[in-house]
């Protein structure tokens, strides 16, 4: 049962990470790539991390892929030239994926995974929460200033300067 | 809980893990679609008729029980539908028509997955999520990618105006929409969707229900916050400008008939319901009955959950009909500059409370 809802969610996250590398239409591989995100969000959810799958969907679905899709939609008109994109020296590309595919095959066979427990922890959200606002309290709040000033600045640059 | 309960009920099928998988996928999803589809129905013709009686018509008349004898028109969404249906569906040539044919399933999915959360009485809710009201929050942004590609594909200028507008009106108004779902989750400290309406039982002032309406100010302001955030990221009235009829026809869906079209329509109302659902959980005690320590059965439940949200649907529709469609900078000022440091005052003011009060 398990077994088949993780197969459904890898082959979704592996097919249009494809997609996104193999098709030439810029907006089609945007596309491909919400199908990826939200296989990756599913991804979490076997981890019993089911507040970062959510995280996910809001960030890179509701906020990064949206503005990609706006900067493309914004530049590409279906009547004008067609941004595409091609994969250049696929040769030499696939040479050098192997070799990192022979790195990667016996560090996956030969590290000891962290084993999760098959018990659905009562509390997800709950750690994190808790975790961000005592421990990592520092880091935390010089995130948010950065993001502040990211604020200040896009304010800044779109002012009407009259 | 459907659905453990469900898996639960097929002991014996584990030699057919498939199959358990795809019955209670089915048993989840049909009854959700049945009922977004009933349910719409419903909406439509209580949108004719209140619309009519606001305006000081009589509305649909012919169709229906005794015809012109018995004046309802109760048919009249049901012939709506099947006109929907039976139209011809076009699809521009010059339009991109992958992305044409996969946005109207984008829109309608981001509206449909969010059920799965939304606890319709004690006992009937599909999915209990340790994080349910955000999850709803987190599926609602799936919406605006679909809309953004009809706009595109459509490869028509009032349907790419209507899509840049919505998008930009429903990611900005999902912000005040959140803020006010914090407020929430500040009070009662969880996120599963029966767990908020748990916190919601008894008095509070003594004589009201314990919704978190009426628990505090803030709350009673984050409540209409994130209502009217939440009219605004259906993209109804005061808030229709990507649809805009007098100005861009029909906004990202010019292009669109027959069955591609009733998706749009369908998600529409669909979100509508979300929206009404999410609203009447978090402030207005969900499946709790209004008389605290009465009618409080599984099946009671079940009628508050849908009186509560039909009112608030009600509202949504009583809205459209009153108030003029706001411009777009009016639109963009109410949200940046009125809602989210309303919001953010809330959640001061909450914590503030939460301290002192309790």
């Amino acid at each position: 049962m398990e077994n088949i809802a993780f197969g459904l969610i890898v082959a979704i996250t592996l097919g249009s990470a494809l997609m996104v590398v193999m098709t030439q239409q810029l907006l089609y591989s945007a596309i491909a790539l919400l199908f990826t995100l939200f296989g990756v969000a599913g991804l979490y959810i076997f981890m019993w991390a089911d507040f970062m799958a959510g995280v996910q969907i809001v960030i890179y679905i509701g906020g990064i892929l949206v503005l990609l899709i706006f900067g493309i939609m914004l530049t590409n008109k279906i009547s004008s030239v067609n941004i595409s994109h091609t994969s250049l020296q696929r040769r030499v590309g696939a040479v050098i994926t192997l070799g990192v595919l022979g790195f990667l095959i016996p560090m996956i066979t030969n590290t000891s995974w962290l084993q999760l427990s098959s018990e659905e922890p009562a509390q997800t959200a709950d750690s994190i929460g808790r975790l961000l606002m005592m421990e990592y309290l520092l880091p935390f709040e010089v995130a948010s200033l950065l993001l502040l000033g990211a604020l200040i600045g896009a304010a800044m640059l779109s002012r009407n300067t009259n | 809980m459907i659905v453990d309960n469900l898996i639960d009920w097929f002991p014996t099928s584990a030699a057919w893990p498939g199959l358990t998988f795809i019955v209670a996928v089915i048993l989840c999803a049909v009854p959700v679609f049945i009922f977004i589809a009933v349910y719409a129905l419903v909406a439509i013709y209580g949108e004719l008729k209140i619309s009519s009686f606001i305006q000081d018509k009589v509305g649909p008349m012919g169709q229906g029980v005794g015809l012109h004898a018995w004046r309802w028109g109760l048919l009249q969404p049901v012939a709506d539908a099947l006109k929907l249906i039976l139209k011809e569906d076009i699809i521009p040539s010059s339009a991109d028509k992958k992305l044409f044919i996969l946005a109207p399933f984008i829109v309608f999915i981001g509206a449909f997955i969010a059920f799965s959360a939304l606890p319709f009485s004690q006992t009937l809710i599909i999915a209990d999520m340790n994080i349910g009201i955000f999850y709803i929050l987190a599926v609602s942004s799936l919406g605006v990618i679909g809309i953004i590609l009809a706009g595109w594909s459509s490869n028509n200028k009032w349907s790419l105006y209507g899509a840049m507008r919505s998008a930009a009106q429903i990611v900005s108004y999902e912000i005040p929409a959140a803020l006010s779902i914090v407020v929430v989750i500040m009070l009662t400290s969880t996120m599963s969707m029966q767990g908020i309406i748990q916190y919601q039982s008894g008095l509070v002032w003594g004589f009201l229900p314990n919704w978190l309406l009426f628990n505090n100010p803030f709350t009673f302001l984050a409540f209409f916050i994130f209502f009217i955030s939440g009219v605004a990221e259906c993209n109804r009235t005061p808030f229709d400008i990507p649809e805009a009829e007098s100005e861009l026809v029909a906004g990202a869906f010019t292009e669109y008939s027959g069955m591609r079209y009733a998706f749009f329509f369908l998600s529409e109302y669909a979100n509508m319901f979300v929206v009404s659902g999410v609203a009447a959980t978090a402030f207005m005690g969900g499946w709790q009955s209004p008389i605290p320590g009465m009618f409080n059965t599984p099946g009671w439940g079940l009628f508050w959950f849908i009186s509560k949200s039909m009112f608030l649907i009600f509202m949504m529709i009583w809205f459209r009909w009153t108030f003029p469609r706001l411009r777009v900078d009016q639109l963009m000022d109410v949200c940046w500059k009125g809602f989210i440091p309303i919001s953010l005052f809330n959640i001061f003011g909450v914590g503030i409370w939460y301290l002192l009060i309790g």
